[in-house]
């Protein structure tokens, strides 16, 4: 909180000082939600962005998780108090581009304020999550991570294990988890953001359909398409993981990073992004954690295929229903994306926190540096996304459905009560698929043209 | 305004319409207005931003009593509430019989019983969570190593007992004060009276004690049952979001979750009205009841 408070302060002073020759910097709103340590880097780059120049000022605030920025922001629209730029979980990429008005799509605003970004340095997965299908930009992607494995190298020893070889396959994995239990070890395998890690990034590299358009991007007429073999025999190996022991339930959404982050956990799924967490609190630190890419099942034709990015991107957003913002208030907003869209800052970012380093240019700098030769498996999240030799199917290209965020949660319900035992996982599956079904529809009705 | 007529009824209409005023404004504007805008969001089905909407009529509540996850939600409330005020009346009539009797302390005793009502269902329900967390919990963790199986993130029935325990908690001192100052209120000569006819204290409570205090315990059963209802969303959101499944989704926290997260307010408010309908009919069957004072 000082720090915070600090950073602002001084950020004020570097923009004030010479702004008092002028007039006072155009001040953009900008709400993120990342809690610390994250929260606290991406405000500093802000605060970069502040210094850099003295016509804009970006003020950042921190709304709480994703799903809570984003209520957040449809609320301050309907009351015509919408942040200039908000941060917006992949998932609500869907609702985003469906909102009309609401938002002011990228490309129009790079080709009003003619601010450039070059987004063909983009890594292919990056840029497609967010374009439309004619590849034209909607918001600006910032920080995309993917999901990978974490494990902790103290438990894998005391387990006899090889600290320096995680288990690649599912089959693996579970020998491994077997091993850590006969070990002693309580929570051998948890996983945060249930649906994301196994089930949405299951799907893709496997190369399996999640929902029939290519996920969603075909249109909004998708169905979901998670009751398949695929998907059934995994939530059979984790309800059969969970009746052993072996694997227990850490919680809906990011609440399992806790379980490894305290050093109860010997393997966890989870977002790359939470390295920097995890290098903070695990028990002895960076030296203690593997990362590994995710497992896959290797009796599956043509798996593992690349990994699906999450994470959040950037979404310029009009002030409300009947207000827009003026020609000078998105010159601000372009120019602190191209200011975040800078190599130097992809890379600053991506060392610190482990998100992606979104652009080419930005990962061959941090390469160049020896980064990944001092810490091995730093790598690892962007080597996933391109396995498979990094040709996008329509099941790896990401997912584009409305309501996603209701969808995730009843996927979460219908998964919670399979692992209790209250229903087989293929009942599971059939009705996670009726219940998101009824909100595809829904939104498809509310939202066509 | 000069002396006063022998009638005390105001003469003119403006000066009872100025009094009256404050009041009106309030309950229009803090209750009347945002209640009609539920009842119109009701008739509409509207995307997140508000950007589109649609008349659909009687719709969404066609949809709300058709969908089975709602009348689960329904029949899980009913059966929370009951039990929430089941436990919280057990346990404060117990209590304040206890605090009544002529014990040293009694008044600390009393003043300690009263503490939980000022602690806010958030907070109460992190106490709850660092007590029985199966993970970081103390008494999470005694379970597990006692060989029970705790986790009331993964097991429906562990999730609602916790919801329930701790909803009763919160509400046991209310009712407390209530119970006690009734029992105050019975004539010690009744009491006397019953132990000279040689009535054990047993049944003295049963036959003398009870049934005076039978208006107090209805007040509170009503009371108790409008706060199961609707003041438990704190308890809830902050041990068990609802889950595991649906294992702890009651009505109110339903609204909430169609409305706030899944930004469908169209479904959302025609649930508000569904409850608004319910809390109205509880209200007139207290004061029917109430008016009457319960005796038997």
């Amino acid at each position: 909180m000082k720090r915070r408070t600090l950073g602002l302060a001084s950020a004020g002073l570097v923009v004030a000082t010479p702004a008092l020759a002028q007039t006072t910097p155009i001040e953009l709103q900008f709400w993120h939600g990342l809690p610390q340590p994250l929260g606290g880097l991406l405000e500093g780059i802000a605060n970069q962005f502040n210094a850099s120049q003295a016509r804009y000022r970006v003020a950042s605030s921190f709304r709480g998780s994703y799903p809570e920025t984003m209520v957040a922001a449809i609320a301050g629209f309907r009351a015509s108090t919408a942040p200039h730029i908000v941060q917006m979980f992949e998932v609500g990429t869907g609702t985003m581009m469906a909102a009309g008005r609401a938002v002011k799509p990228l490309h129009e605003l790079l080709a009003e304020t003619g601010v450039t970004i070059n987004f063909d340095d983009y890594l292919p997965a990056v840029r497609g999550y967010y374009s439309l299908a004619d590849g034209r930009m909607m918001s600006m992607p910032f920080n995309s991570s993917t999901a990978i494995m974490f494990y902790n190298k103290d438990a894998f020893r005391r387990a006899g294990l090889n600290p320096d070889q995680a288990p690649a396959t599912w089959a693996q994995l579970r020998e491994a988890a077997t091993k850590l239990k006969a070990a002693g070890h309580e929570m051998p395998f948890t996983t945060a953001w249930p649906t994301w890690c196994q089930v949405e990034q299951l799907s893709a590299m496997h190369n399996t359909p999640l929902a029939t358009l290519d996920n969603g991007f075909g249109g909004l007429g998708a169905e979901l398409a998670i009751n398949n073999p695929l998907v059934q025999r995994h939530l059979t190996t984790l309800v059969e993981m969970g009746r052993e022991n072996t694997f227990r339930w850490g919680g809906r959404d990011g609440a399992g990073d806790a379980l490894f982050a305290n050093g109860s956990a010997a393997m966890i799924h989870a977002s790359s992004g939470a390295r920097a967490r995890f290098v903070r609190e695990v028990p002895g630190g960076a030296a203690n954690i593997g990362a590994a890419m995710l497992p896959y099942y290797d009796d599956v034709a043509g798996a593992p295929l690349n990994s699906i990015i999450g994470g959040a991107s950037f979404w310029a957003m009009n002030r409300g229903p009947n207000a827009t913002r003026s020609a000078e208030e998105n010159r601000g907003i372009a120019e602190f994306f191209a200011f975040l869209a800078q190599p130097s800052v992809a890379a600053a970012w991506h060392t610190e926190t482990g998100f992606l380093p979104v652009t080419r240019t930005a990962f061959e700098q941090v390469r160049a540096s020896g980064f990944y030769t001092q810490n091995p498996g730093a790598d690892i999240p962007i080597q996933q996304l391109l396995r498979g030799g990094g040709q996008l199917t329509g099941n790896t290209r990401g997912i584009r459905l409305g309501g996603f965020v209701e969808i995730r949660v009843i996927m979460q319900e219908e998964m919670e009560r399979a692992l209790q035992g209250g229903q087989t996982p293929q009942v599971a599956l059939t009705n996670a698929v009726t219940r998101g079904n009824v909100v595809l529809r829904n939104f498809e009705r509310i939202n066509r043209a | 305004m000069k002396a006063a007529p022998a009638s005390y009824l105001f003469r003119g209409t403006a000066l009872p319409w100025m009094l009256l005023l404050p009041q009106l404004v309030i309950t229009g504007l803090f209750f009347f207005w945002p209640a009609g805008q539920a009842v119109w969001q009701s008739l509409l089905r509207e995307d997140a931003f508000g950007l589109r909407s649609e008349f659909v009529g009687m719709e969404n509540f066609a949809d709300v009593l058709a969908d089975p996850t709602w009348l689960g939600a329904f029949g899980r409330t009913l059966m929370f509430s009951s039990a929430v005020a089941f436990l919280a009346l057990t346990v404060a009539l117990f209590l304040a019989v206890q605090a009544d009797r002529n014990i040293r302390g009694s008044s600390a005793f009393k003043t300690l019983l009263i503490w939980p009502y000022a602690v806010a269902p958030a907070v109460a329900a992190a106490l709850w969570l660092f007590m029985f967390h199966p993970q970081i919990g103390i008494f999470g963790r005694m379970l597990n190593a006692a060989g029970i199986a705790w986790d009331y993130k993964l097991n429906g029935d562990q999730a609602m007992l916790l919801i329930i325990i701790a909803s009763a908690w919160k509400q046991v001192s209310y009712n407390f004060i209530f119970f006690l100052a009734g029992l105050q209120s019975i004539p010690k000569s009744v009491l006397e009276a019953a132990a000279i006819d040689g009535a054990s204290p047993r049944y003295r409570f049963w036959t003398v004690v009870f049934p005076l205090l039978s208006p107090t315990a209805f007040f509170l059963l009503v009371v108790n049952l409008v706060y199961a209802f609707f003041d438990t969303f704190g308890v809830i959101h902050a041990l068990t979001q609802g889950g595991p499944g649906k294992a702890t989704e009651t009505l109110i926290y339903r609204v909430y979750t169609d409305g706030v997260v899944n930004l469908n307010l169209g479904s959302s408010a025609a649930q508000s009205v569904i409850l608004m309908i319910l809390v109205v009919g509880l209200t007139v069957v207290q004061f029917r009841y109430v008016e009457r004072k319960v005796h038997y």
